[in-house]
């Protein structure tokens, strides 16, 4: 396909994101994912006749920390309606979300490519109900002879983030999910465990000649699940409209699909045949009234969010991409602030959590949230170094020892009788047994050839088991010489 | 005794049980026995719980026999419209759709009556889904006013008035959207209100229009009345629209007195339509509270026009999506097709009756892209203001009067050709349901042998003034004392 540098991508999202509320949106089953097939449903989550919505409280109180935490408005005054449409997954046939009034205006976020900083902004976000899940005999539901509907996901609430059309590139646009996730997860609405669905995005992309100011005609892609998708639908996406573009042919308003296998977007319906989804407000709750305190209450439980972590840190000492890494997960960014209360020298300590740290956590596949070694004994680690009780290279593998016992460092020292010699006289009779063994080398030295303290030094290190502190090594070996 | 026992009001019965001279299983047989004896011909029951009833019945007598105090609806059976969810017995709605539908739950009012000791007899005959005015929509039968059984007994909740009239029930629920309580209570004279809404807990109360639809009870005495409604209002958690209000003992209002309470009389209730006969007996009852002491005057409800054409916009609009979820995916009828959208089709065109489809198809419309301002949005508009013809009206007056409906019950088959004729009735019931304030019909005279009924509107939960209201003209008059002469009737009929 042709490559589109002459055209200009313009590109808006829509996220769909899972809150991570004990209880689904509008009864009280729970929002566990993996159980046997409709195990978590009730009269009111599979639309029996008679059934009534009640909102659940803490989904509001998510989408306002969201709200708050990606610089929205948050309304005083919203409202639930009805989106009308029949699915099979769908309960009720329709599904209770909010229209024109939403319970988040704009807001955005920021977002950075290659040292450049660019504002994105959010035009709405709004709670809902997801729909339960279809499972097909076959490949489709119109291949299938057979298709089951699962309700446990039907009523988990959802909250959807638009954004403005805002972005021009598919780095922006991934560096924007990046964000965007990141700070839901920092704010602990969402886990946002892509792999089991928990977030997904509509993607809306339109070209445009570079230096026109009006807007393309845009296709929405809708229903991917992770970043590696976004990216490629939008690569192919944008090669696609490029050639019809460049074809002298204009680009279809449509829905698409995104077709993983393959690779290639498919058109879902037109914009003739697109839903009337006749949206009415829903009679059966009364509308959603925030007053300024229940806002300000969800405020304060805010957390430092990652923008205002990467900062402190680089005044810390750390560069910017060792603040960005450390940053990346909030967990992480906790573990080396937990670390920080123990341990102050931030760029030794980002070294460690980056290095070794990372490595072990990743060659185990463990989560930091659940990391044998806690914050505190990493600073216990680094804190024995500073003393001269440890060599760097032995604190390596006294890690390794504390995360597959989790020990404390001090423990392990002792129990393996690890400590650094520190003792001159010790170490004196030692150096006087291998000067004694290796005459040559001295004479080389004294000759001259100052590589060959190297040798020494090493004989001593290995007549102690690597445990002699090289520097006192180094200071008796020269004066002895 | 027990066939005497029947025919007197629920407080009458708790002091015979009280005093043991009839046992709540007595009183139970002999219900059923009724219903045995006239419903063949009422078809007011669609589903008669004997077996369950009588056990409930001998659980109430043990606590009776032990001397316990007995609450005042302990042991009373009644009937519960078939639109209220009851665990393990078929709620039909009476559609095919869900001919077959056992809930796996109580509605709020099912439980609140069984905790009020009350015994469930059965479920009752309606409109299918709520909808229409003569409960000739039903799937399964009409069900016929004993006054005149060529008459129909008004609807939607024509079983539950008839079931009261009939004496096959001590009382009954029904459910009024526009009037489906209110104008069957009035074409088989007994007394039907509709409380405030936010009143009475719609939990399990399978919907048709959720904005205006909301229970209330059938009772032959207005005391009775203030006594099941005492049994199922008040404020329900699991329902969003219910109110957090103290709810008062209405009975505490029933009091022999109207001296000095302001009665207007709106100008347009009595417009084309109203059948003269009709409105004469209502001037008869208004003569009737002057005497007694009320201060009554006319006054205007200027958006009463508009009324109808509003209400069968948002009831349709809403109903169009609270029916959606009958598509035979997860309970009730399913048809076989070649795939999913199919089975929706099929499931629904054969599942639904004719005035169902037909207002699915009004709502869908009204709700439509680039009909939504012209039709649902205007709708709303003028609900708005009706709601302020209302609260104007209510500086001025305590109640308001009007006849319950146009005409007294009319013959089978004699609207339902008609839909427009048919919801033009509604135009003196459907006002109220827009505003959400309550309304009460009592018995207020016969013409030609048919009753006629009274309305009563109130401000917003003050269901109270109407019971004084109510209970005065009551305790005054003699209507309500009056009974169909059905059991010869139905003995000529060889049915016995």
């Amino acid at each position: 396909m042709v490559v589109a540098n002459q055209y200009e991508m313009v590109c808006g999202l829509e996220v769909h994101v899972e809150l991570q509320t004990k209880t689904k949106i509008f009864c009280g089953c729970t929002t566990e994912f993996g159980s046997e097939q409709n195990t978590h449903v009730c009269p009111v989550c599979l639309g029996m006749p008679g059934a009534l919505p009640v909102l659940n409280r803490e989904v509001v109180n998510f989408a306002i920390k969201a709200g708050l935490a990606l610089d929205c408005e948050i309304a005083e005054f919203s409202k639930f309606d009805r989106k009308n449409y029949f699915y099979p997954d769908l309960s009720k046939n329709y599904q209770t979300s909010q229209f024109d009034l939403p319970i988040c205006g704009k807001g955005g976020l920021e977002i950075e490519i290659d040292g450049e900083k660019k504002w994105i902004g959010i035009t709405r976000a709004h709670m809902e109900e997801d729909a339960g899940k279809l499972v097909h005999s076959g490949e489709t539901i119109s291949t299938s002879n057979e298709s089951s509907v699962d309700y446990n996901r039907a009523g988990v609430p959802l909250l959807e983030i638009v954004s403005e059309p805002d972005m021009r590139s598919i780095p922006e646009v991934l560096d924007y999910l990046e964000k965007l996730v990141q700070i839901l997860e920092y704010t602990e609405v969402s886990d946002c465990r892509l792999e089991q669905g928990s977030v997904r995005f509509d993607v809306n992309v339109s070209l445009r000649p570079f230096g026109t100011d009006t807007l393309g005609i845009r296709t929405e892609t809708k229903n991917l699940n992770s970043f590696s998708s976004v990216r490629r639908c939008m690569e192919y996406e944008v090669a696609r409209q490029a050639q019809v573009l460049n074809e002298g042919e204009n680009v279809v308003q449509e829905t698409r699909t995104w077709d993983e296998g393959q690779g290639i977007t498919l058109t879902l319906r037109s914009k003739e045949e697109a839903h009337d989804y006749r949206y009415f407000p829903e009679p059966d709750l009364p509308p959603l009234v925030i007053d300024k305190e229940w806002v300000e209450r969800i405020r304060k439980t805010l957390p430092k969010l990652p923008a205002a972590r990467r900062a402190r840190f680089q005044t810390l000492g750390l560069s910017a991409y060792d603040a960005a890494v450390i940053t990346q997960a909030k967990a992480m960014a906790d573990f080396f602030d937990e670390a920080l209360t123990y341990y102050t020298d931030a760029k030794t300590l980002a070294n460690w959590v980056m290095g070794d740290v990372t490595r072990l956590l990743n060659t185990n596949q463990c989560s930091v949230l659940d990391s044998p070694i806690s914050a505190h004994q990493l600073a216990e680690l680094l804190e024995l170094i500073n003393k001269g009780t440890l060599s760097g290279k032995i604190a390596k593998s006294v890690l390794e020892e504390m995360y597959s016992t989790s020990k404390d460092a001090s423990m392990i020292v002792k129990e393996k009788g690890l400590a650094q010699i520190s003792d001159e006289g010790a170490l004196l009779g030692i150096i006087d047994d291998v000067l004694a063994a290796n005459p040559q080398s001295v004479e080389d030295y004294r000759a001259g050839k100052d590589k060959a303290i190297g040798f020494l030094v090493g004989q001593i290190m290995k007549a102690t088991k690597g445990q002699a502190n090289p520097g006192l090594v180094n200071q008796l070996l020269k004066e002895k010489l | 005794m027990e066939s005497v026992s029947i025919g007197k009001s629920v407080s009458e019965q708790h002091e015979l049980l009280v005093h043991k001279d009839v046992s709540s299983t007595e009183l139970t047989k002999a219900y059923i026995a009724r219903i045995h004896s006239v419903d063949p011909d009422l078809q007011a029951y669609l589903t008669v719980l004997e077996d369950k009833a009588l056990a409930q019945a001998a659980e109430i007598d043990r606590k009776i026999a032990q001397n316990e105090v007995l609450g005042a609806l302990e042991g009373i059976p009644m009937a519960l419209k078939d639109n209220m969810c009851t665990e393990g017995v078929r709620t039909s709605c009476a559609s095919k759709m869900l001919e077959s539908f056992i809930p796996p739950y109580n509605a709020t009012v099912t439980d609140r009556l069984q905790a009020a000791g009350t015994i469930l007899l059965g479920k009752v005959n309606m409109d299918e889904f709520a909808m229409g005015s003569s409960t000739e929509n039903s799937y399964f039968a009409n069900t016929r006013n004993p006054w005149d059984l060529e008459r129909v007994p008004g609807g939607s909740s024509g079983g539950a008035a008839v079931a009261v009239a009939a004496d096959e029930a001590s009382f009954s629920l029904g459910s009024d959207t526009g009037g489906s309580i209110r104008q069957p209570a009035a074409f088989c004279g007994v007394v039907g209100m509709k409380p405030t809404y936010g009143a009475v807990s719609r939990l399990g109360l399978i919907a048709f229009a959720s904005s205006l639809d909301q229970i209330g009870p059938f009772t032959k005495t207005v005391r009775d009345n203030a006594l099941v409604l005492n049994a199922i209002a008040g404020y329900d958690p699991l329902d969003s629209t219910s109110v957090a209000n103290e709810k008062p003992d209405y009975t505490k209002f029933l009091v022999n007195n109207v001296k000095g309470l302001r009665i207007g009389i709106p100008r347009e209730y009595y417009g084309e339509g109203i059948d003269p006969e009709v409105a004469k007996g209502i001037q008869a009852g208004i003569q009737t509270l002057i005497d007694l002491g009320a201060e009554v005057s006319e006054c205007s409800l200027p958006h009463t026009e508009y009324a109808i054409p509003a209400y069968y916009l948002i009831a349709t609009a809403e109903a169009s999506s609270n029916l959606a979820r009958y598509d035979g995916v997860r309970y009730g009828y399913r048809a076989e097709a070649e795939d999913v959208l199919g089975m929706f089709k099929q499931t629904r065109a054969e599942g639904f009756g004719p005035e169902v489809k037909r207002r699915i198809m009004l709502g869908t419309y009204a709700l439509s892209s680039g009909y939504y301002d012209a039709y649902y949005l205007k709708a709303q508009k003028v609900r708005t203001l009706i709601k302020r013809d209302f609260d104007q009206a209510f500086e001025k007056f305590d109640v308001l009067l009007s006849p319950t409906a146009p005409t007294t019950a009319f013959k089978f088959g004699e609207k339902s050709a008609d839909p427009l004729t048919m919801y033009l009735s509604d135009i003196t019931t459907v006002p109220i349901n827009l505003a959400g304030i309550p309304a009460i019909s009592i018995p207020a005279g016969f013409i030609k042998g048919m009753p006629i009924g009274m309305q009563l509107m109130g401000k917003a939960f003050d269901e109270g003034t109407l019971y004084r209201v109510a209970y005065t003209f009551e305790q005054n008059t003699h209507y309500h004392t009056l009974k169909p002469s059905l059991s010869g009737e139905v003995l000529a009929c060889g049915s016995r």
